[in-house]
């Protein structure tokens, strides 16, 4: 081929298929091709098979009357309720088993990373020992094991564990004194927002002033002052509008309080105690990343340790840090849809479970379950993505 | 003239070397240090002994029934796991037949062991032959049906053969469609590039559950009338999809390492794109992610006690049904410890062996 295209004087075209350009619009049409077509053919057989079982599509099922109970909802909820309320009463437990799984995993995940490096021989083995165990074992195995092995156990409520006469553990769940609001207490909370406010600007003041004067002001005891000490005051002054509830038995069962129920237990245990794990790891090689000399050179400028560690270690650790937590906080809301293992009626078990078979509309409810979960995650990752961006290091 | 000596050196405190200096520096080093050693060892003490004593001292290990069990309540009943022992195994799986599947595990680990001998050469034959033909080999061993085998059917299959074999299916099936997925998301043509990206995001987004119950529930609806899968099979293409979408996040992070004078040399050469690819590219890019791909393997392992949810009968589901059976009510805790067991030594031995690759594998684009 090369003697041949040596005998032209100038150098000929390539053929039309060995063009680049031709070659990419080419495949590129034909995957297209193929895509849509594959879709179509899903589509087609989904149509014929859903006329043939006489099942109608669209959403007009979600207008429909449930009929059954939910164990736990946030959002007043009775047999009478739609189709469509089992799915916000799905998606809030979700949220709601999340986020407090989100808070308790972050809270063991930086204790455990901050433990397993530290120089206590004995602290540092425990540590590794509960990631090392808890990171192996699947995570639905832990769920099942605290809800079918350790709650459901425990005595029924007559003989349920007292902790001091407000907390009861028994096999219907966590008895815990349930705050009461009385009115005045929104002044309370006012009052709270306003302390916020007031010491984010005076945080921002001070660091202003201590940039152009080089003068240093403290401000942690003031902000907390600030901020515990204004809704007290007003907590006084409004006449202390707070009071408890407390669980009592009455009959056969508790009254009163509140109540965390064993499945809600058993996965919010199950899941901070796995994801903690995780996130001891990333801690842990956050902390690593921040090589000794950053140290060295801190203590050089004669700063001490504790203002080496707040100014110097933990901000450059946090660059490493926070990537692989949001994924872990992504991953955690992902794995509460294990929760159907164990009948915690969240997005999963109550709508793509009970609702989808009850109505037989899987091409919707899986389609809405499914959205719900993209649009968390790729919130997530919008909101790394701009992270990412603010806190790359700047090169010169 | 006296000639100076130098006193011999004097040893060092006792506080400073030894036990003692040891335990000073690493557990005494100041109060607040002292004060986390016996907190500490208060922990230890609280969970240890009790936990020895319920799993090894006392515990009842013979027997043929629950009677010793009963007899002996404080003891862990590990006679449940004797008896159910086979079942957790093999699940339903016919007992004269466990023969077969004995021999495809052995036959695995035979073929495995000259990958990790130094010296031998045809590694990425035998790889590829452990890849390619030896899944025929063991599906032919299961299900039977040629050569007289009994022919068993997929709904017997249960227990950790099942688990072993959803995840060496999920992760074999989706090794080749990750790569395509990768060197699609990488690619210059807009078009591949967005058609990998949403598949990818697609499946990395949602749960492996909503997978599951769409392959379970869905995938009938997509066929054409009459098709007809089988439970396993729809489990495993569910798992596929979803594996495959992190199989390729792991391979373009290898792709993404290979320095870009690498991808010009080969166009310099004038290898086409699935040449360079194939011989420049990928072998650098893949044995640069092994660790990775080990990790979503454990990940994938770990995962595969989902299918309990869709109704297969997978390790952990059959131990689930053995303490719910009512000869053996009550033996959860064991069940669920001698399960976790399993799991840990599979997926801790496995995160070892991709921490000593990352290290070997380590030196290699070292500056």
């Amino acid at each position: 081929m090369a003697a041949k295209q040596q005998a032209h004087s100038a150098p000929s075209k390539a053929a039309l298929w060995r063009r680049p350009i031709f070659r990419s619009v080419l495949f590129q049409a034909l995957l297209i091709l193929g895509v849509i077509s594959f879709g179509y053919y899903l589509f087609n057989n989904t149509l014929q098979n859903l006329e043939q079982r006489g099942i109608s599509t669209g959403f007009g099922f979600l207008s429909q009357e449930a009929g059954f109970g939910v164990v736990m909802s946030l959002i007043p909820f009775s047999e009478v309720s739609s189709y469509w309320d089992t799915f916000i009463v799905g998606l809030l437990n979700t949220l709601l088993v999340s986020i407090l799984g989100i808070i308790f995993a972050t809270a063991i995940g930086f204790l455990m990373g901050v433990a397993r490096l530290s120089r206590n021989w004995l602290i540092a083995k425990l540590a590794a020992v509960y990631i090392e165990t808890f990171r192996n074992i699947p995570l639905l195995l832990q769920i099942m094991f605290w809800y079918f092995a350790v709650l459901q156990p425990l005595p029924g409520p007559r003989q349920s564990i007292n902790v001091t006469d407000m907390l009861f553990l028994n096999n219907r769940g966590l008895y815990l004194p349930a705050p009461v609001f009385e009115p005045g207490f929104g002044w309370v909370m006012a009052a709270l927002g306003a302390a916020i406010v007031i010491v984010v600007l005076m945080v921002r003041w001070m660091h202003r002033q201590q940039e152009e004067t080089g003068k240093i002001y403290h401000t942690v005891y003031a902000s907390l002052a600030i901020l515990i000490g204004l809704p007290l005051l007003m907590f006084l002054f409004a006449g202390s509008p707070l009071a408890w509830d407390f669980p009592a038995l009455k009959g056969f069962n508790f009254k009163g309080g509140m109540v965390m129920i064993p499945e809600l237990a058993a996965l919010l245990l199950a899941l901070s105690i796995y994801t903690g794990t995780f996130i001891a790891e990333a801690v842990r090689s956050g902390i690593l990343a921040v090589s000794h000399g950053q140290t060295e050179a801190a203590y050089a400028l004669g700063l001490r340790p504790g203002v080496t560690l707040r100014l110097v270690v933990i901000p450059q650790a946090m660059r490493v840090i926070i990537p692989q937590l949001t994924s872990q906080y992504l991953n955690l809301t992902k794995n509460s849809s294990l929760a159907t293992a164990v009948g915690y009626p969240d997005l999963v078990a109550v709508f793509a479970g009970t609702t989808l078979n009850q109505t037989g509309q899987a091409v919707e409810v899986i389609a809405m379950t499914m959205a719900v979960y993209l649009i968390i995650s790729l919130s997530i990752s919008m909101f790394m993505n701009w992270y990412n961006k603010r806190k790359q290091l700047v090169e010169r | 003239m006296s000639v100076h000596t130098p006193a011999p050196d004097l040893p060092p405190p006792s506080t400073e070397v030894g036990v003692i200096g040891w335990l000073r520096q690493n557990l005494f080093s100041s109060w607040l240090n002292s004060f986390w050693t016996l907190l500490a060892i208060y922990i230890i003490y609280l969970t240890i002994p009790p936990l020895v004593s319920w799993a090894l001292l006392d515990a009842n290990w013979f027997g043929s029934d629950r009677t010793s069990c009963d007899a002996n309540p404080d003891g862990a009943c590990w006679v449940f796991i004797n008896v159910r022992f086979s079942q957790f195994m093999y699940g339903f799986y016919p007992a004269s037949e466990y023969w077969r599947i004995d021999l495809a595990g052995i036959l695995l680990v035979a073929m495995m062991v000259p990958l990790f001998l130094q010296r031998f050469r045809y590694k990425a034959w035998l790889a590829a032959a452990i890849l390619l033909v030896y899944p025929v080999i063991a599906f032919q061993l299961f299900s039977g049906g040629l050569f007289g085998l009994l022919p068993v059917e997929t709904t017997r299959w249960g227990g950790l053969m099942l688990t072993l074999v959803l995840s060496g299916v999920g992760i074999v099936a989706s090794l080749p469609i990750g790569i395509v997925l990768a060197l699609g998301r990488r690619s210059k043509m807009p078009i591949v590039r967005s058609v990998s990206v949403v598949f990818i995001e697609l499946w990395r987004g949602v749960p492996l559950i909503t997978v599951l119950f769409m392959a379970s529930v869905m995938l009938p609806l997509f066929l054409p009338e009459g098709t007809h899968f089988d439970k396993l099979l729809r489990a495993m293409i569910g798992i596929v999809l979803f594996q495959s979408a992190y199989m390729a996040e792991v391979v373009r992070g290898g792709l993404q390492a290979i320095p870009k004078g690498q991808f010009e040399a080969a166009e310099a050469l004038g290898l086409s794109y699935w040449k360079s690819m194939g011989l420049i590219i990928l072998p650098q890019a893949l044995k640069m992610v092994i660790p990775g791909i080990v990790n979503t393997f454990i990940a994938l392992f770990k995962d595969t006690t989902l299918v309990l949810i869709i109704g297969l009968f997978d390790l952990l589901a059959m131990i689930q049904a053995g303490f719910t059976d009512t000869k053996w009510l009550g033996f959860a805790i064991e069940g669920y410890v001698f399960a976790a067991l399993i799991y840990w030594i599979f997926c801790f031995s496995m995160s070892r062996y991709s921490q000593s690759l990352e290290k070997k594998l380590h030196t290699g684009h070292a500056r």
